[in-house]
Protein backbone atom coordinates (compact mmCIF):
# COMPACT_ATOMS: atom_id res chain seq x y z
CA UNK A 1 0.00 0.00 0.00
CA UNK A 2 3.02 2.13 1.06
CA UNK A 3 6.15 1.94 -0.37
CA UNK A 4 9.24 3.50 0.53
CA UNK A 5 12.18 3.23 -2.08
CA UNK A 6 15.45 4.30 -1.54
CA UNK A 7 14.55 7.81 0.14
CA UNK A 8 17.34 10.04 1.18
CA UNK A 9 16.64 13.05 2.57
CA UNK A 10 19.20 16.04 3.22
CA UNK A 11 17.86 19.26 4.70
CA UNK A 12 20.24 22.44 3.07
CA UNK A 13 20.87 24.82 4.91
CA UNK A 14 21.65 28.36 4.87
CA UNK A 15 25.36 28.89 3.57
CA UNK A 16 27.97 28.30 6.17
CA UNK A 17 25.79 25.21 7.91
CA UNK A 18 26.67 22.23 7.02
CA UNK A 19 23.43 19.85 5.27
CA UNK A 20 21.59 17.64 7.82
CA UNK A 21 20.96 13.83 6.13
CA UNK A 22 18.33 13.42 7.93
CA UNK A 23 17.30 9.87 6.29
CA UNK A 24 19.67 7.87 4.09
CA UNK A 25 18.65 5.05 1.84
CA UNK A 26 15.17 3.89 3.48
CA UNK A 27 13.17 1.29 1.89
CA UNK A 28 10.47 -0.15 3.49
CA UNK A 29 6.91 -1.16 2.66
CA UNK A 30 3.36 -0.99 4.77
CA UNK A 31 0.47 -3.69 3.81
CA UNK A 32 -2.79 -2.86 3.95
CA UNK A 33 -4.20 -3.45 7.47
CA UNK A 34 -0.92 -3.46 9.16
CA UNK A 35 -0.57 -1.59 12.06
CA UNK A 36 3.65 -0.43 11.96
CA UNK A 37 5.33 1.24 14.61
CA UNK A 38 8.32 3.60 14.16
CA UNK A 39 10.50 4.16 16.66
CA UNK A 40 14.03 6.00 17.10
CA UNK A 41 15.83 8.53 18.94
CA UNK A 42 14.41 11.73 18.69
CA UNK A 43 16.14 13.71 15.36
CA UNK A 44 16.16 10.26 14.00
CA UNK A 45 13.88 11.48 10.75
CA UNK A 46 10.80 10.06 12.15
CA UNK A 47 8.88 13.10 11.41
CA UNK A 48 10.79 13.92 7.73
CA UNK A 49 9.44 9.96 6.93
CA UNK A 50 6.00 11.15 7.49
CA UNK A 51 6.68 14.46 5.92
CA UNK A 52 8.09 12.75 2.67
CA UNK A 53 4.94 10.69 2.39
CA UNK A 54 2.15 13.54 2.91
CA UNK A 55 4.71 15.78 0.22
CA UNK A 56 5.27 18.63 2.45
CA UNK A 57 8.92 17.60 1.70
CA UNK A 58 10.67 16.40 -1.25
CA UNK A 59 12.94 13.66 -1.27
CA UNK A 60 16.93 14.22 -2.00
CA UNK A 61 17.17 10.91 -3.65
CA UNK A 62 14.29 8.05 -4.26
CA UNK A 63 10.69 7.16 -4.31
CA UNK A 64 7.41 7.05 -2.41
CA UNK A 65 3.76 5.00 -3.82
CA UNK A 66 1.16 4.94 -2.37
CA UNK A 67 -1.11 2.33 -3.84
CA UNK A 68 1.42 2.18 -6.49
CA UNK A 69 1.46 6.05 -7.77
CA UNK A 70 4.61 7.62 -7.27
CA UNK A 71 3.29 10.64 -4.88
CA UNK A 72 5.97 12.92 -5.61
CA UNK A 73 4.28 13.08 -9.24
CA UNK A 74 1.27 14.15 -8.30
CA UNK A 75 0.24 18.23 -9.24
CA UNK A 76 0.46 20.54 -6.60
CA UNK A 77 -3.83 20.91 -7.43
CA UNK A 78 -4.65 17.06 -7.01
CA UNK A 79 -2.58 16.47 -3.68
CA UNK A 80 -6.15 17.07 -1.62
CA UNK A 81 -7.08 13.34 -3.51
CA UNK A 82 -4.04 11.67 -1.77
CA UNK A 83 -4.51 13.81 2.14
CA UNK A 84 -7.73 12.92 1.99
CA UNK A 85 -6.96 9.57 2.21
CA UNK A 86 -4.31 9.63 4.37
CA UNK A 87 -5.54 10.78 8.12
CA UNK A 88 -2.41 12.32 10.20
CA UNK A 89 -1.84 13.28 13.38
CA UNK A 90 1.04 15.96 13.40
CA UNK A 91 3.46 15.75 15.90
CA UNK A 92 2.42 19.57 16.76
CA UNK A 93 -1.11 19.09 15.73
CA UNK A 94 -1.49 21.29 13.10
CA UNK A 95 -4.92 22.72 14.33
CA UNK A 96 -6.58 25.63 12.93
CA UNK A 97 -6.11 28.32 15.85
CA UNK A 98 -9.35 30.11 14.49
CA UNK A 99 -11.23 27.51 14.73
CA UNK A 100 -13.44 26.14 17.81
CA UNK A 101 -12.82 21.39 18.69
CA UNK A 102 -15.67 20.92 16.76
CA UNK A 103 -14.93 23.38 13.74
CA UNK A 104 -11.33 21.34 14.18
CA UNK A 105 -12.70 17.92 13.82
CA UNK A 106 -15.54 19.25 10.98
CA UNK A 107 -13.52 19.96 8.91
CA UNK A 108 -11.88 16.90 6.77
CA UNK A 109 -15.47 16.04 6.17
CA UNK A 110 -16.80 19.30 5.00
CA UNK A 111 -13.88 19.01 2.63
CA UNK A 112 -15.44 15.60 1.53
CA UNK A 113 -18.89 17.28 1.13
CA UNK A 114 -20.76 15.46 4.18
CA UNK A 115 -24.07 17.12 5.44
CA UNK A 116 -24.44 18.45 8.03
CA UNK A 117 -26.71 15.91 10.14
CA UNK A 118 -23.95 13.38 9.43
CA UNK A 119 -21.03 16.20 10.22
CA UNK A 120 -23.04 16.74 13.82
CA UNK A 121 -23.29 13.11 14.61
CA UNK A 122 -19.89 11.42 13.75
CA UNK A 123 -18.03 14.92 15.65
CA UNK A 124 -20.52 14.43 18.66
CA UNK A 125 -19.46 10.81 18.56
CA UNK A 126 -16.05 11.52 18.21
CA UNK A 127 -15.31 14.03 20.64
CA UNK A 128 -16.90 11.53 23.84
CA UNK A 129 -14.94 8.72 22.32
CA UNK A 130 -11.31 10.83 22.74
CA UNK A 131 -12.83 12.59 25.99
CA UNK A 132 -13.71 16.16 24.86
CA UNK A 133 -17.25 16.78 24.77
CA UNK A 134 -17.03 19.89 27.19
CA UNK A 135 -14.21 21.45 25.19
CA UNK A 136 -15.90 21.16 22.31
CA UNK A 137 -16.78 25.35 21.20
CA UNK A 138 -13.28 26.44 22.90
CA UNK A 139 -10.70 27.17 20.19
CA UNK A 140 -6.96 25.39 20.25
CA UNK A 141 -5.38 28.19 22.77
CA UNK A 142 -7.60 27.60 25.21
CA UNK A 143 -7.12 24.17 25.38
CA UNK A 144 -4.34 21.77 27.12
CA UNK A 145 -1.66 20.34 25.28
CA UNK A 146 -3.21 16.57 25.39
CA UNK A 147 -6.51 18.38 24.59
CA UNK A 148 -4.91 19.43 21.73
CA UNK A 149 -3.37 16.10 20.69
CA UNK A 150 -7.02 14.32 20.95
CA UNK A 151 -8.78 16.94 19.41
CA UNK A 152 -5.53 16.28 16.54
CA UNK A 153 -6.31 12.52 16.72
CA UNK A 154 -10.28 12.63 16.58
CA UNK A 155 -9.54 15.02 13.29
CA UNK A 156 -7.28 12.63 11.56
CA UNK A 157 -10.25 9.57 12.30
CA UNK A 158 -13.10 11.74 11.56
CA UNK A 159 -13.47 11.05 7.99
CA UNK A 160 -12.25 7.21 7.71
CA UNK A 161 -9.34 7.55 6.07
CA UNK A 162 -7.61 4.39 4.53
CA UNK A 163 -4.30 5.27 6.44
CA UNK A 164 -3.74 6.94 10.02
CA UNK A 165 -0.45 8.21 10.20
CA UNK A 166 0.23 9.13 13.89
CA UNK A 167 3.48 11.28 14.69
CA UNK A 168 4.17 11.02 18.77
CA UNK A 169 -0.46 10.89 19.06
CA UNK A 170 0.21 10.44 22.69
CA UNK A 171 3.30 12.68 23.93
CA UNK A 172 1.33 14.59 25.86
CA UNK A 173 -0.87 12.20 27.29
CA UNK A 174 -1.84 10.26 30.54
CA UNK A 175 -1.63 6.87 31.48
CA UNK A 176 -4.74 6.84 31.13
CA UNK A 177 -5.39 8.65 28.25
CA UNK A 178 -2.19 7.04 26.31
CA UNK A 179 -3.93 3.49 26.87
CA UNK A 180 -7.56 5.10 25.52
CA UNK A 181 -6.04 6.32 22.06
CA UNK A 182 -3.64 3.36 21.73
CA UNK A 183 -6.72 1.12 22.35
CA UNK A 184 -8.76 3.17 19.92
CA UNK A 185 -6.42 2.87 16.83
CA UNK A 186 -6.15 -0.61 17.47
CA UNK A 187 -9.21 -1.34 17.22
CA UNK A 188 -9.61 0.85 14.03
CA UNK A 189 -6.87 -1.25 12.62
CA UNK A 190 -8.76 -4.24 13.55
CA UNK A 191 -11.81 -2.83 11.40
CA UNK A 192 -9.26 -2.59 7.93
CA UNK A 193 -7.35 0.95 8.36
CA UNK A 194 -3.46 0.99 8.27
CA UNK A 195 -2.03 2.55 11.39
CA UNK A 196 1.44 3.98 11.02
CA UNK A 197 2.55 5.15 14.59
CA UNK A 198 5.71 6.83 15.40
CA UNK A 199 6.65 6.64 19.48
CA UNK A 200 8.84 6.87 22.28
CA UNK A 201 6.43 5.11 24.37
CA UNK A 202 8.25 1.70 25.24
CA UNK A 203 5.01 0.83 27.36
CA UNK A 204 2.86 1.38 24.27
CA UNK A 205 5.21 -0.59 21.97
CA UNK A 206 5.90 -3.63 23.85
CA UNK A 207 1.89 -3.90 24.72
CA UNK A 208 1.02 -4.06 21.28
CA UNK A 209 2.94 -7.14 20.04
CA UNK A 210 2.73 -5.15 16.35
CA UNK A 211 5.55 -4.42 13.65
CA UNK A 212 8.14 -2.26 14.78
CA UNK A 213 10.82 -0.37 12.66
CA UNK A 214 13.84 0.82 14.64
CA UNK A 215 15.67 3.88 13.09
CA UNK A 216 19.62 5.23 14.23
CA UNK A 217 21.03 8.20 12.62
CA UNK A 218 18.48 7.91 9.29
CA UNK A 219 18.83 4.52 8.85
CA UNK A 220 16.63 1.18 9.73
CA UNK A 221 18.40 -1.12 11.85
CA UNK A 222 15.81 -3.45 12.66
CA UNK A 223 12.63 -4.59 11.13
CA UNK A 224 10.33 -7.05 12.78
CA UNK A 225 6.87 -8.24 13.39
CA UNK A 226 5.77 -8.48 17.01
CA UNK A 227 8.46 -6.11 17.25
CA UNK A 228 10.11 -5.22 21.04
CA UNK A 229 11.26 -1.69 21.58
CA UNK A 230 15.31 -1.60 21.70
CA UNK A 231 17.15 1.18 22.06
CA UNK B 1 -27.50 19.58 -4.03
CA UNK B 2 -23.92 18.48 -3.55
CA UNK B 3 -22.48 21.63 -4.70
CA UNK B 4 -25.23 23.59 -3.19
CA UNK B 5 -24.21 22.29 0.33
CA UNK B 6 -20.36 22.78 -0.16
CA UNK B 7 -21.00 25.99 -1.61
CA UNK B 8 -23.14 27.40 1.60
CA UNK B 9 -20.44 25.88 3.34
CA UNK B 10 -17.79 27.94 1.52
CA UNK B 11 -19.97 31.02 2.93
CA UNK B 12 -20.41 30.06 6.04
CA UNK B 13 -16.67 30.04 6.72
CA UNK B 14 -16.03 33.00 4.45
CA UNK B 15 -18.62 34.49 6.79
CA UNK B 16 -16.90 33.13 10.24
CA UNK B 17 -13.43 34.02 8.98
CA UNK B 18 -14.45 37.51 8.78
CA UNK B 19 -15.54 37.70 11.96
CA UNK B 20 -12.56 35.93 13.24
CA UNK B 21 -10.30 37.93 11.35
CA UNK B 22 -11.00 41.34 13.83
CA UNK B 23 -8.20 44.31 13.28
CA UNK B 24 -7.25 42.86 10.38
CA UNK B 25 -10.39 43.73 8.71
CA UNK B 26 -11.01 46.56 9.94
CA UNK B 27 -8.06 47.94 8.60
CA UNK B 28 -8.75 46.38 5.12
CA UNK B 29 -12.16 48.07 5.09
CA UNK B 30 -11.12 51.45 6.39
CA UNK B 31 -8.43 51.63 3.49
CA UNK B 32 -10.67 50.20 1.07
CA UNK B 33 -13.23 53.05 1.93
CA UNK B 34 -10.48 55.58 1.10
CA UNK B 35 -10.28 54.31 -2.32
CA UNK B 36 -14.55 54.26 -2.73
CA UNK B 37 -14.50 57.79 -1.18
CA UNK B 38 -11.73 59.32 -3.18
CA UNK B 39 -13.43 58.14 -6.34
CA UNK B 40 -16.48 59.27 -5.49
CA UNK B 41 -15.20 62.38 -4.53
CA UNK B 42 -13.44 62.68 -7.64
CA UNK B 43 -16.79 61.27 -9.53
CA UNK B 44 -18.36 64.62 -7.87
CA UNK B 45 -15.74 67.13 -8.79
CA UNK B 46 -16.59 66.24 -12.28
CA UNK B 47 -19.28 66.88 -12.07
CA UNK B 48 -19.15 69.85 -10.43
CA UNK B 49 -16.36 71.23 -12.83
CA UNK B 50 -18.92 70.10 -15.68
CA UNK B 51 -21.66 72.03 -14.04
CA UNK B 52 -19.74 75.24 -13.47
CA UNK B 53 -17.71 75.42 -17.20
CA UNK B 54 -21.56 75.00 -19.06
CA UNK B 55 -22.56 77.84 -16.78
CA UNK B 56 -19.80 80.22 -17.36
CA UNK B 57 -19.79 79.71 -20.21
CA UNK B 58 -22.90 80.33 -21.15
CA UNK B 59 -22.67 84.10 -19.86
CA UNK B 60 -20.15 83.89 -22.61
CA UNK B 61 -20.52 85.41 -26.12
CA UNK B 62 -19.51 87.87 -28.86
CA UNK B 63 -20.98 90.40 -30.30
CA UNK B 64 -20.63 91.40 -34.03
CA UNK B 65 -21.65 94.77 -34.39
CA UNK B 66 -22.04 95.92 -37.94
CA UNK B 67 -21.44 99.30 -39.91
CA UNK B 68 -24.64 101.62 -39.76
CA UNK B 69 -24.96 101.56 -43.45
CA UNK B 70 -25.35 98.29 -43.73
CA UNK B 71 -29.19 96.76 -44.51
CA UNK B 72 -31.09 94.84 -42.20
CA UNK B 73 -31.24 91.75 -45.04
CA UNK B 74 -26.95 91.26 -44.97
CA UNK B 75 -27.39 90.86 -41.54
CA UNK B 76 -29.74 88.30 -41.13
CA UNK B 77 -27.90 86.72 -44.23
CA UNK B 78 -24.55 86.57 -41.62
CA UNK B 79 -26.58 85.34 -39.13
CA UNK B 80 -28.14 82.58 -41.40
CA UNK B 81 -24.76 81.56 -42.42
CA UNK B 82 -23.72 81.65 -38.56
CA UNK B 83 -26.78 79.21 -37.97
CA UNK B 84 -24.96 76.37 -40.18
CA UNK B 85 -22.02 76.38 -38.06
CA UNK B 86 -21.42 72.96 -35.83
CA UNK B 87 -20.04 75.21 -33.41
CA UNK B 88 -22.76 77.76 -32.80
CA UNK B 89 -24.93 77.06 -30.67
CA UNK B 90 -27.33 80.17 -30.63
CA UNK B 91 -27.23 83.24 -32.70
CA UNK B 92 -29.25 86.32 -31.47
CA UNK B 93 -29.91 89.28 -33.77
CA UNK B 94 -30.62 92.80 -32.03
CA UNK B 95 -31.71 95.85 -34.62
CA UNK B 96 -30.17 99.00 -33.69
CA UNK B 97 -33.75 100.26 -32.45
CA UNK B 98 -34.14 97.00 -29.98
CA UNK B 99 -30.79 98.37 -29.46
CA UNK B 100 -31.62 101.97 -28.33
CA UNK B 101 -34.81 100.95 -26.77
CA UNK B 102 -32.85 98.70 -24.37
CA UNK B 103 -30.24 101.39 -24.01
CA UNK B 104 -33.09 104.33 -22.78
CA UNK B 105 -34.76 101.68 -20.88
CA UNK B 106 -31.62 101.26 -18.82
CA UNK B 107 -30.56 104.28 -18.53
CA UNK B 108 -34.11 106.11 -18.81
CA UNK B 109 -33.43 107.92 -14.93
CA UNK B 110 -30.02 109.20 -16.15
CA UNK B 111 -30.18 112.80 -16.79
CA UNK B 112 -26.70 113.21 -18.01
CA UNK B 113 -26.67 109.97 -20.62
CA UNK B 114 -30.45 110.72 -21.93
CA UNK B 115 -29.45 114.32 -22.34
CA UNK B 116 -26.71 113.26 -24.13
CA UNK B 117 -27.94 111.08 -26.14
CA UNK B 118 -30.71 113.66 -27.45
CA UNK B 119 -27.79 115.87 -27.96
CA UNK B 120 -26.15 112.98 -30.69
CA UNK B 121 -29.72 112.93 -31.90
CA UNK B 122 -30.87 109.69 -34.24
CA UNK B 123 -29.79 106.49 -33.28
CA UNK B 124 -25.99 106.11 -32.68
CA UNK B 125 -25.93 102.43 -31.67
CA UNK B 126 -25.24 99.73 -34.22
CA UNK B 127 -27.19 96.15 -35.23
CA UNK B 128 -25.53 93.62 -34.00
CA UNK B 129 -25.28 89.36 -33.72
CA UNK B 130 -24.73 87.89 -30.18
CA UNK B 131 -23.17 85.00 -30.80
CA UNK B 132 -23.01 81.69 -28.10
CA UNK B 133 -20.96 78.99 -29.06
CA UNK B 134 -20.91 75.39 -27.02
CA UNK B 135 -17.37 75.69 -25.39
CA UNK B 136 -15.24 78.74 -24.73
CA UNK B 137 -12.59 77.07 -27.26
CA UNK B 138 -14.80 77.49 -29.91
CA UNK B 139 -14.79 81.38 -30.09
CA UNK B 140 -11.40 81.90 -31.88
CA UNK B 141 -12.89 80.10 -35.11
CA UNK B 142 -16.16 81.91 -35.26
CA UNK B 143 -14.47 85.13 -34.97
CA UNK B 144 -11.75 83.93 -37.89
CA UNK B 145 -14.69 83.04 -39.97
CA UNK B 146 -16.22 86.31 -39.62
CA UNK B 147 -13.08 88.13 -40.15
CA UNK B 148 -12.25 86.38 -43.43
CA UNK B 149 -14.98 85.75 -44.45
CA UNK B 150 -17.60 87.56 -46.90
CA UNK B 151 -18.96 89.64 -44.38
CA UNK B 152 -16.03 91.72 -43.46
CA UNK B 153 -17.14 94.71 -45.32
CA UNK B 154 -19.96 95.14 -43.63
CA UNK B 155 -18.78 94.27 -40.08
CA UNK B 156 -17.99 97.49 -37.79
CA UNK B 157 -15.82 95.41 -34.58
CA UNK B 158 -16.09 92.21 -33.32
CA UNK B 159 -15.35 92.50 -29.51
CA UNK B 160 -14.10 89.22 -29.54
CA UNK B 161 -10.77 90.91 -29.31
CA UNK B 162 -11.75 92.53 -26.21
CA UNK B 163 -12.90 89.82 -24.62
CA UNK B 164 -10.71 87.03 -26.16
CA UNK B 165 -7.83 87.33 -22.96
CA UNK B 166 -10.82 86.74 -20.63
CA UNK B 167 -12.30 83.63 -22.69
CA UNK B 168 -9.21 82.00 -23.14
CA UNK B 169 -7.65 82.52 -19.76
CA UNK B 170 -10.96 81.09 -18.86
CA UNK B 171 -11.08 78.43 -20.51
CA UNK B 172 -7.39 77.14 -20.21
CA UNK B 173 -8.07 77.76 -16.32
CA UNK B 174 -11.05 75.61 -16.27
CA UNK B 175 -9.61 72.90 -18.26
CA UNK B 176 -6.35 72.93 -16.37
CA UNK B 177 -8.34 72.74 -13.16
CA UNK B 178 -10.60 69.89 -14.63
CA UNK B 179 -6.89 67.85 -15.92
CA UNK B 180 -5.41 68.33 -12.65
CA UNK B 181 -7.70 67.85 -10.27
CA UNK B 182 -8.75 64.01 -12.51
CA UNK B 183 -5.16 63.37 -12.56
CA UNK B 184 -4.33 64.22 -9.09
CA UNK B 185 -6.91 61.99 -8.10
CA UNK B 186 -6.51 59.12 -9.98
CA UNK B 187 -2.85 59.06 -8.75
CA UNK B 188 -4.13 59.69 -5.13
CA UNK B 189 -6.62 56.70 -6.37
CA UNK B 190 -3.52 54.25 -7.55
CA UNK B 191 -2.04 55.02 -4.55
CA UNK B 192 -4.45 53.95 -2.17
CA UNK B 193 -5.23 51.10 -4.30
CA UNK B 194 -1.67 49.77 -3.84
CA UNK B 195 -1.84 50.38 0.43
CA UNK B 196 -5.46 48.27 0.11
CA UNK B 197 -3.91 45.81 -2.01
CA UNK B 198 -0.86 45.51 0.48
CA UNK B 199 -3.10 45.81 3.44
CA UNK B 200 -5.36 42.75 2.27
CA UNK B 201 -2.08 40.21 1.17
CA UNK B 202 -1.16 40.86 4.88
CA UNK B 203 -4.63 39.94 6.28
CA UNK B 204 -4.11 36.79 4.15
CA UNK B 205 -0.49 36.63 4.85
CA UNK B 206 -2.05 35.91 8.81
CA UNK B 207 -3.82 33.35 7.32
CA UNK B 208 -1.05 31.15 5.69
CA UNK B 209 -0.22 28.82 8.31
CA UNK B 210 -4.19 27.95 8.11
CA UNK B 211 -4.27 27.86 4.23
CA UNK B 212 -1.50 24.92 4.58
CA UNK B 213 -3.52 22.96 7.07
CA UNK B 214 -6.20 23.30 5.07
CA UNK B 215 -4.15 21.90 1.90
CA UNK B 216 -2.62 19.00 4.83
CA UNK B 217 -6.15 17.46 5.71
CA UNK B 218 -7.37 17.38 2.16
CA UNK B 219 -8.91 20.68 1.02
CA UNK B 220 -9.08 21.58 -2.67
CA UNK B 221 -7.79 24.87 -3.45
CA UNK B 222 -11.62 25.84 -4.46
CA UNK B 223 -12.67 25.34 -1.01
CA UNK B 224 -9.75 27.28 0.05
CA UNK B 225 -10.08 29.91 -2.19
CA UNK B 226 -13.71 30.29 -1.98
CA UNK B 227 -13.86 31.18 1.93
CA UNK B 228 -11.61 34.23 1.62
CA UNK B 229 -13.34 35.20 -1.90
CA UNK B 230 -16.38 35.44 0.85
CA UNK B 231 -14.24 37.13 2.75
CA UNK B 232 -13.13 39.86 0.73
CA UNK B 233 -16.74 40.33 -0.79
CA UNK B 234 -17.80 40.92 2.85
CA UNK B 235 -14.91 43.12 3.15
CA UNK B 236 -15.75 45.08 -0.07
CA UNK B 237 -19.24 45.79 1.20
CA UNK B 238 -18.39 46.63 4.22
CA UNK B 239 -16.46 49.23 2.61
CA UNK B 240 -19.00 50.60 0.59
CA UNK B 241 -21.59 50.79 3.45
CA UNK B 242 -18.83 53.00 5.65
CA UNK B 243 -18.02 54.96 2.81
CA UNK B 244 -21.76 56.23 2.35
CA UNK B 245 -22.05 56.24 5.54
CA UNK B 246 -19.58 59.09 5.70
CA UNK B 247 -20.53 60.44 2.46
CA UNK B 248 -24.20 60.75 2.43
CA UNK B 249 -24.58 63.07 5.84
CA UNK B 250 -21.60 65.37 5.16
CA UNK B 251 -22.48 65.98 1.32
CA UNK B 252 -25.98 66.70 2.72
CA UNK B 253 -24.69 68.67 4.95
CA UNK B 254 -22.35 70.98 2.90
CA UNK B 255 -24.74 70.91 -0.13
CA UNK B 256 -27.04 74.23 0.30
CA UNK B 257 -24.14 75.46 2.02
CA UNK B 258 -21.63 75.41 -1.08
CA UNK B 259 -24.59 75.86 -3.48
CA UNK B 260 -24.35 79.97 -4.06
CA UNK B 261 -20.23 79.17 -4.26
CA UNK B 262 -20.44 76.70 -6.79
CA UNK B 263 -23.32 78.70 -8.75
CA UNK B 264 -25.97 76.65 -8.08
CA UNK B 265 -24.17 72.92 -8.51
CA UNK B 266 -25.94 71.04 -5.51
CA UNK B 267 -23.25 68.19 -4.79
CA UNK B 268 -25.99 65.94 -2.92
CA UNK B 269 -28.55 66.46 -5.19
CA UNK B 270 -25.66 65.26 -8.09
CA UNK B 271 -25.03 62.35 -5.97
CA UNK B 272 -28.39 61.28 -5.81
CA UNK B 273 -29.61 61.96 -9.66
CA UNK B 274 -26.29 59.18 -9.81
CA UNK B 275 -26.95 57.05 -6.67
CA UNK B 276 -27.44 53.92 -9.18
CA UNK B 277 -24.33 54.39 -11.23
CA UNK B 278 -22.11 55.64 -8.50
CA UNK B 279 -23.37 52.86 -6.01
CA UNK B 280 -22.63 50.07 -8.70
CA UNK B 281 -19.27 51.31 -9.46
CA UNK B 282 -18.34 51.38 -5.36
CA UNK B 283 -19.50 48.19 -5.22
CA UNK B 284 -17.52 46.87 -8.00
CA UNK B 285 -14.43 49.23 -7.08
CA UNK B 286 -14.77 47.84 -3.19
CA UNK B 287 -15.59 43.86 -4.06
CA UNK B 288 -13.31 44.14 -7.34
CA UNK B 289 -10.08 45.35 -5.25
CA UNK B 290 -10.36 43.31 -2.37
CA UNK B 291 -11.59 39.98 -4.02
CA UNK B 292 -9.10 40.79 -6.70
CA UNK B 293 -5.97 41.19 -4.24
CA UNK B 294 -7.37 38.14 -1.72
CA UNK B 295 -7.25 35.58 -4.33
CA UNK B 296 -3.93 36.98 -5.55
CA UNK B 297 -2.15 36.39 -1.81
CA UNK B 298 -4.01 32.92 -1.55
CA UNK B 299 -2.55 32.03 -4.72
CA UNK B 300 0.49 32.23 -3.19
CA UNK B 301 0.28 29.68 -0.69
CA UNK B 302 -1.36 26.91 -2.57
CA UNK B 303 1.49 25.37 -3.80
CA UNK B 304 2.72 23.70 -1.45
N1 LIG C 1 13.03 21.89 7.88
C1 LIG C 1 14.20 21.42 8.33
N2 LIG C 1 15.34 22.03 7.99
C2 LIG C 1 16.50 21.57 8.39
N3 LIG C 1 16.67 20.48 9.15
C3 LIG C 1 15.57 19.82 9.52
C4 LIG C 1 14.28 20.24 9.13
N4 LIG C 1 13.38 19.39 9.63
C5 LIG C 1 14.07 18.47 10.32
N5 LIG C 1 15.39 18.71 10.25
C6 LIG C 1 16.45 17.90 10.82
O1 LIG C 1 16.30 16.58 10.32
C7 LIG C 1 16.53 15.65 11.35
C8 LIG C 1 15.32 14.74 11.48
O2 LIG C 1 14.24 15.48 11.97
P1 LIG C 1 12.84 14.84 12.31
O3 LIG C 1 11.93 15.92 12.70
O4 LIG C 1 12.42 13.98 11.17
O5 LIG C 1 13.18 13.95 13.57
P2 LIG C 1 12.21 13.07 14.48
O6 LIG C 1 12.69 11.69 14.38
O7 LIG C 1 10.82 13.32 14.12
O8 LIG C 1 12.52 13.65 15.92
P3 LIG C 1 11.53 13.75 17.19
O9 LIG C 1 11.43 12.37 17.76
O10 LIG C 1 12.24 14.68 18.10
O11 LIG C 1 10.24 14.27 16.68
C9 LIG C 1 16.82 16.45 12.60
O12 LIG C 1 18.22 16.47 12.78
C10 LIG C 1 16.31 17.82 12.30
O13 LIG C 1 17.10 18.80 12.94
MG1 LIG D 1 9.26 14.10 15.04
Amino acid sequence: MIKFENITKIYELRSGQNPVVALQDVSFEVKEKEFVSIVGKSGVGKTTLFKLLLVQERPTQGKIFFMNQDVHQIRAKDLFNLRRRIGVVFQNYELFNKKTSYENIAYPMETIGANKDQIKRDVNEILQLVGLTDRAFNFPEELSEGEKQRVAIARALIHRPDVIVADEPTGNLDPANTYGIIKLLYKINEFGTTVILSTHDKGVVNNLEKRVITFEDGKIIRDEERGKFIL
Amino acid sequence: MEIFNSISKIIFQGYMGFRRQGSFNIASIFILSLVIFLFTFLFVFYGMAQSLSLNLQERIDISVYFDSDSSEKQVLEAKSELSKFAEVKSVEYVSAEEALNKFTEKYQNNSIIMSSLEEIGGNPLLASLNIQAFEAGQYASISNFLISGSFEDIIYKINYSEKKPVIERFFSLISGVNKAGIIFGIVLILVAISIAFNQIRLAIRNSRKEIKIMRLVGATNFMIRGPFFVQGVLIGIFAVLLTLLIFVPVSYFLSPRLEMALSGFEIFGHFADNFFFIFSSQIAIGVGISTFSSLIAVHKYLKI
